[in-house]
């Protein structure tokens, strides 16, 4: 078992085994993307107060929730790759940092998209707007950071150390913001009481939350077998891959 | 020697490099003064919007400055092969990191709190709120040097270092700019400052503990 599993810590036998899971994540994500929006635009009910306008969350809450998600889970395999010192670990990191930004960006653009009409303005200074926006900082700190630095090793571990002490400052400057100032409604979605919203309405966010994670799986590991490939090119097992060949 | 004895060593080390440098340490005081004339100069002198944004306005420019000063923090003892040579001691690095830390305070940090009053004069600050202000950054700088220094080891050697340092370590200062301009803002309005500078105080604990470690951990990365 054991030899199975961690033999995928090497990028030469991880490359293949990503390669064969892209389509069915892409499909994964095809199917609930579809599912989502569908439920999203036709089947939901229009909201009472907020009219047609507010059908945006179905993007906006997914987007949100895959972008501090994919934080910690940046965070989680730079700091692996900074402990146990495996290449992976770290390529994965770095694979996922820009897909966390775009999810960031999205979400703070359909947030302003579904602000105009709502709150009449497209920017408000609100806690979970401002955090946002600061965790799209700290994205783009990390990628940043990781491309001034040509050792790709050192790279890795300055990265990680930077999306540690990020992981450690995202709660403190949530709480902070958020006792500056909150204007913003409270938790659209709790788990503790029931939902406010139509069961529709959360069964198609949930739909694009699924179709976001699946994309982020693909595209992640659509880019970490670049970075493999890029990272490994004077390797024989690169050299001997069909693609590489023909 | 013990550890106060490195601390001490390494503290007065630094101060004795910065002496010989005055102009590197006046640079980001006079920073600290110019920007903060600046606002009035764009904004107007309208006393009452003045009073308003001072704390803000101040606090932003000492989080301006400390930052236009981190850039040497690591960056001439990196070049020159001491960092190295400390890297190497039998004393343990995050010992020499927060001697060094606490002497860039004592350079670039100490100054911006002993000039800011004089800067919330020239914004009609009472006297009761100058008193928060200088409060809030004497606990505030040294947070500023703490966070920063990770950002300055991260950066050591970077192509694009400096502007590379204020894009990740920015970020990081929102709390301190949070708690810092807010507890002069609560005094000024009347609520009180205890829980602001409580929470800064806080804040400068937890650093205290952990950015001379991950310092550490990033000064080791650049000089493998």
């Amino acid at each position: 078992m054991s030899v199975i599993t961690w033999k995928y810590a090497s990028p030469q036998y991880f490359y293949p085994l990503a390669g064969k899971m892209i389509p069915w994540f892409s499909l994964l994500a095809v199917i609930f993307g579809i599912a989502g929006l569908w439920l999203g635009f036709f089947v939901a009910p229009t909201d009472a107060q907020q009219g047609e306008g507010y059908r945006i969350i179905f993007i906006h809450v997914g987007a949100s929730w895959m972008s501090m998600f994919l934080y910690l889970v940046m965070a989680f395999w730079a700091g692996i790759g900074l402990s146990f010192n495996t290449r992976v670990s770290s390529m994965m990191a770095t694979a996922i940092a820009p897909t966390g930004a775009m999810f960031a960006f999205l979400s703070l653009w359909t947030g302003a998209l579904w602000g105009k009409p709502m709150w009449g303005t497209w920017w408000v200074w609100d806690a979970r707007l401002t955090s946002e926006l600061i965790l799209l900082f700290l994205y783009l700190g990390f990628i940043a950071l990781q491309a001034a630095i040509d050792e790709p090793r050192r790279a890795d571990k300055a990265g990680a150390i930077l999306a540690l002490v990020g992981v450690v400052n995202v709660p403190i400057i949530y709480f902070s913001v958020k006792w500056w100032n909150t204007l913003h409604q409270g938790a659209s979605v709790s788990l503790t009481q029931a939902p406010s919203m139509a069961k529709t309405m959360l069964l198609g966010m949930l739909m694009m939350a699924l179709c976001f994670w699946m994309y982020s799986l693909a595209v992640a590991l659509m880019r970490v077998r670049a970075i493999m490939l890029e990272r490994e090119r004077h390797s024989e097992w690169v050299a001997n891959l069909k693609e590489v060949k023909s | 020697m013990g550890a106060f004895g490195v601390l001490s060593a390494v503290v007065r080390r630094d101060l004795l490099v910065a002496l010989r440098r005055k102009s590197e340490v006046l640079t980001s005081l006079f920073f600290f003064v110019i920007v903060a004339s600046l606002f009035p100069l764009g904004i107007g002198s309208e006393m009452d919007l003045l009073r308003k944004i001072a704390p803000g306005v101040l606090w932003v420019a000492a989080l301006l400055a400390a930052m236009l000063s981190l850039n040497r923090l690591f960056a001439n003892d990196y070049a020159d092969g001491t960092l190295e040579q400390m890297a190497l001691s039998p004393v343990p690095l995050g010992l020499l990191v927060t001697g060094k830390i606490l002497a860039h305070w004592l350079v670039a940090g100490l100054p911006l709190v002993l000039i800011a009053p004089m800067l919330g004069l020239q914004y009609d600050l009472s006297s009761r709120a100058l008193m928060v202000l200088v409060i809030s950054l004497l606990l505030g700088t040294p947070l500023l040097s703490l966070i920063g220094a990770i950002g300055a080891a991260l950066t050591l050697g970077v192509r694009g270092g400096g502007v590379l340092l204020s894009l990740l370590t920015l970020p990081l200062y929102i709390p301190a700019l949070i708690f810092g301009a807010g507890a002069v803002e609560a005094d000024i309005s009347g609520l009180g400052a205890a829980g602001h500078l409580s929470l800064l105080a806080a804040l400068l604990t937890l650093a205290v503990f952990f950015a001379p470690w991950a310092t550490t951990a990033a000064l080791k990365i650049a000089l493998e």
